[in-house]
């Protein structure tokens, strides 16, 4: 992170049985993707920012100005933020074609009609839609709704972009095509650009930064390679495809809850993480002679094609997933309620302080 | 207590026994005595049933309090009524309504049943009445004469010119040579009277009786002019009552002194020339002098 | 539709009583036509009285249909869209006019806005305005009656419409009212419309508040309703005649319409 920030956010939103407690900090043109589970209170965050919700404590600036502040009775109503909002399902009216709807903002800030429609004419050009201006929302593919979204965001030139699941709404197909444009133009997006999704893949690909949320609370923050690599909590690490186990670390020596002990290539001390990916995992039909350090005895309890891979799930003394060719699943002989020897090297696994 | 039982038990059987008597000797006696006129305000115990009479609006007080002294007078009868305004009611005879007795406020209402051959006798005039003009308690705008009326900031509902009393008021401004445009023509007489009575209007053309009958809440001014579009009310039996014999004992009743005397004492007087027939041609009769002037509400 | 109609097989408990009904809705219109006086209709309708019946009709059910938009959009979106104490209440009075008897209304009119009402006194000593017996007043009659039928329909349009839309529309720098003007109305168009229609025609059949409140006067006050009853006490032949006026212009903005807004697959 710069020495400049542009976003400074302490979020503090209450509702009956759920409390968000959030704080965020952005310098100009990083990306923040919010990333937890359903509940987490993603959204709600988004809201706050937007001004769609008010904040019950906390204090919100953007750019030295400050938008909330409940303690001084402060709240700048949404429309006089200058934060641009791309909604889940994009939210296009659905009465105006694609370049008024782009315009809408514009003229909301006093430009008169034509040039308006001039300005957002180029923008839907710079986003490759200028065949689309006169098409009504309904005509529009997800993709292309997705694009004029972020056109009519982008349009009145926020100092915050906030996107919802900015490609919850699209198919797998589309999706990937629209990740890599939308990527772009965050790049190329000056200001901050705040984005909640629940895929991790999403985030790690569009976002500088992650901050996993659960509970209403950060979990963890960092680079995508800092959270892949060294994931806190059983949900990023489900996601990131990592196995991931916590205990007391004594050298290169985790011992886990259950007495079961792990050796790390790193030397630590204390409550500590230990992780390491499936596909480090190998599998043998009996006790096998290696150099690996990690050795025990599991039953296969779920097999599962994924790609060309096959993730298998394990359990016995600790819970494991390994990743296998289909051939050697084969060879193995491997079905459910059979029980196998898994091997993992100290060397491929990464310990880090809880 | 054993002796008492069996005496109620005895009083309830001579009961019974004195109905059933009396219902065979009123079914039995029904059609001797359906032919021969029963003579009004007697003892005619063979009239039973209900006797639904149609009125004009105008009636209602008077004929209301008629219909209970018929009951009294005929035991065994009910009078039911229908109050509404006399050409609506018509309407609504021709057009097949069940009903015994008309009583309209116009002779050209009654022409229109009996022209459709719905009169089971000669409809005869019994009363008459005269108009007055409604004005506010107090009357706030001192308006004296069918002239004043017409001065300029004079608001003024008239009824309707297609109901009787709209007729009437036309007649008695041409005779008064008077030029007047209400600024409502009321659909009847009464919705007339209430425009007054909430001070929405300075002035209306009423019926006597009415004034009289909201006197507490309308004062009345006589004029001259009234005598010229004086309203005859017919009342008739009808040929498709239901019950033809009381029927004709309603009319007969409302005919004689003793329901006369209930209709003066309202405000209505009664008819020129006695019984007989009707001159069912104009509202405005000649004899219209003979009336002496029972209304005393002016200020 | 062919083949859909032959794959439905109506039970006969159906479409007995249907048929039966459509007989009941339909025939008073054909004994109508059967009775009207064709021959002598010409003349009936050469009066200047049916002609400025009509047109007094036509123009103040347009009045109310208008004062019910400009009040009645309003008062939707504060129903559908804002909570406040009382709210319930406010909504079941708004909707009293519905089962309200309309005399009922024009006699509440009279004592409010008439010449001595608590508004109507004011009205007039400060304007020196008065309502009864005014072809304004036969406005405020009808819209009276009329509005609620637009407050519902709007209302049930606004609930159904996504109030996220508003909220998209305030983060692009639109305040509540713009946000209102610019994209809420757009999207409830078609409630609107048909709440539009409903209250015009209900207006245009309004009887009793007009009589009450408004009086009767060829020309100022008398709309073809109030025609067509007093023509009933002497002419019923005339009653007719105007009678069949006023059904000719109700077919002709039915068809006009097209059902476009009153057909059950339309909008909402």
């Amino acid at each position: 992170m710069t020495g400049e920030i542009a976003l400074d956010a302490r979020l503090r939103v209450e509702r009956p049985g759920f409390a968000l407690d959030l704080t965020l900090q952005a310098a100009p043109g990083e990306v923040i993707a919010l990333l937890g589970p359903n509940g987490a209170g993603k959204s709600t965050a988004l809201r706050a920012l937007a001004g769609l919700l008010p904040l019950d404590g906390g204090r919100l600036a953007l750019d030295g100005t400050v938008l909330a502040d409940p303690a001084a009775e402060l709240h700048v109503p949404a429309e006089r933020r200058p934060v641009g909002v791309v909604f889940q399902d994009y939210l296009l009216f659905p009465h105006l074609s694609a370049l008024d709807n782009v315009a809408f903002g514009l003229r909301c800030q006093g430009r008169p009609k034509a040039a308006a429609r001039a300005e957002a004419a180029e923008w839907l050009d710079r986003l490759g839609l200028a065949d689309h201006a006169g098409a009504k929302p309904r005509h529009l593919s997800g993709g292309q709704a997705q694009r004029v979204a972020l056109g009519r965001a982008l349009a009145v030139r926020p100092g915050l972009l906030l996107l919802d699941e900015p490609l919850a709404a699209l198919d797998a197909r589309t999706r990937l095509e629209v990740r890599a444009q939308l990527r772009r133009h965050l790049a190329a997006f000056e200001a901050v650009a705040v984005l909640v999704t629940h895929d991790p893949l999403d985030a790690m690909v569009l976002a500088d930064r992650l901050v996993v949320i659960e509970d209403g609370r950060e979990v963890q923050s960092g680079t995508p390679e800092q959270v892949a690599r060294q994931p806190r909590t059983d949900y990023i690490a489900r996601l990131v495809g990592l196995n991931l186990y916590q205990g007391v670390a004594a050298g290169h020596r985790l011992t886990l809850p259950g007495g079961v002990e792990l050796v790390t290539a790193d030397e630590l001390s204390g409550p500590a993480f230990a992780a390491f990916p499936p596909a480090a995992v190998t599998l043998h039909p009996g006790r096998p002679h290696s150099s690996a350090r990690n050795c025990w005895e599991l039953t296969v309890h779920g097999l599962d094609l994924h790609g060309d891979r096959v993730r298998v799930e394990l359990s016995g003394p600790l819970e494991l997933a390994a990743d296998l060719t289909p051939a050697a699943v084969h060879e193995l002989d491997l079905a459910l309620g059979r029980t196998v020897w898994a091997t993992v090297k100290a060397t491929q696994t990464r310990a880090y302080p809880a | 207590m054993t002796t008492s039982r069996t005496r109620s038990a005895a009083a309830a059987a001579a009961a019974l026994a004195a109905l059933t008597l009396a219902a065979c000797s009123s079914s039995g006696s029904g059609s001797s005595a359906g032919g021969s006129a029963p003579s009004t305000g007697g003892a005619s115990p063979a009239l039973s049933g209900t006797v639904t009479v149609f009125a004009a609006a105008s009636l209602q007080g008077t004929f209301t309090d008629l219909g209970k002294k018929f009951e009294a007078a005929h035991p065994g009868t009910k009078v039911t009524f229908n109050f509404n305004g006399s050409s609506t009611l018509a309407q609504s005879i021709v057009n097949g309504a069940p009903a015994d007795v008309f009583a309209a406020a116009s002779p050209a209402t009654m022409k229109t049943v009996s022209d459709a051959k719905d009169t089971a006798s000669e409809p005869k005039v019994f009363v008459r009445n005269t108009l007055e003009i409604a004005v506010p308690k107090g009357n706030p705008k001192h308006l004296a004469s069918l002239k004043d009326l017409a001065a300029p900031g004079v608001k003024v509902a008239l009824c309707a010119p297609q109901v009787p009393c709209g007729a009437a008021a036309l007649t008695a401004l041409k005779a008064g040579d008077v030029s007047l445009t209400p600024v409502t023509q009321e659909q009847d007489v009464k919705s007339a009277l209430t425009k007054v009575e909430l001070g929405e209007v300075d002035a209306s053309v009423v019926y006597q009786t009415d004034v009289k009958a909201d006197a507490g809440k309308v004062d009345g001014v006589d004029f001259p002019e009234a005598a010229k579009a004086v309203n005859d009310y017919p009342i008739a039996d009808l040929a498709k009552a239901p019950n033809p014999a009381a029927a004709k004992a309603f009319v007969d009743f409302v005919e004689s002194a003793q329901g006369q005397q209930v209709l003066t004492a309202a405000g209505f007087q009664q008819p020129a020339a006695t019984g007989g027939s009707t001159a069912p041609a104009a509202g405005a009769s000649a004899g219209a002098s003979t009336a002496p002037s029972t209304s005393a509400t002016a200020p | 539709m062919s083949p859909r109609a032959s794959r439905n097989r109506v039970p006969v408990a159906l479409l007995l009583p249907a048929l039966l009904g459509l007989a009941f809705l339909v025939l008073p219109l054909v004994g109508l036509l059967i009775r009207a006086p064709w021959r002598a209709l010409p003349q009936q309708l050469a009066s200047a009285e049916v002609w400025e019946a009509l047109r007094l009709s036509l123009s103040c059910a347009t009045s109310a249909t208008a004062v019910a938009l400009v009040l009645g959009v309003p008062l939707a979106w504060l129903l559908a869209r804002t909570e406040f104490p009382g709210r319930r209440l406010v909504r079941a009075l708004v909707t009293l006019p519905l089962v309200l008897p309309p005399v009922v209304g024009g006699v509440a009119l009279l004592l409010v806005l008439g010449r001595n009402g608590v508004v109507g006194r004011w009205l007039d000593s400060a304007f020196g305005l008065t309502l009864p017996f005014t072809t304004p007043g036969v406005v405020v009659a009808e819209a009276f009656v009329a509005m609620p039928f637009l407050v519902i329909s709007v209302e049930g349009a606004l609930r159904a419409a996504d109030p996220r839309y508003e909220e998209a529309a305030a983060t692009l720098g639109a305040s509540p009212l713009t946000a209102f003007r610019r994209v809420t109305l757009p999207l409830i168009a078609p409630g609107v419309a048909a709440g539009a229609v409903l209250a015009w025609a209900r207006a245009l059949g309004e009887f009793g508040a007009t009589i009450t409140f408004a009086g009767n006067f060829p020309g100022r006050t008398q709309t073809m309703p109030l025609a067509v009853y007093l023509a009933m006490e002497n002419d019923p032949q005339a009653a007719i005649a105007l009678s069949l006026v006023l059904l000719a212009v109700s077919v002709a903005v039915l068809a006009g319409l097209r059902g476009r807004w009153l057909s059950p697959g339309g909008q909402a």
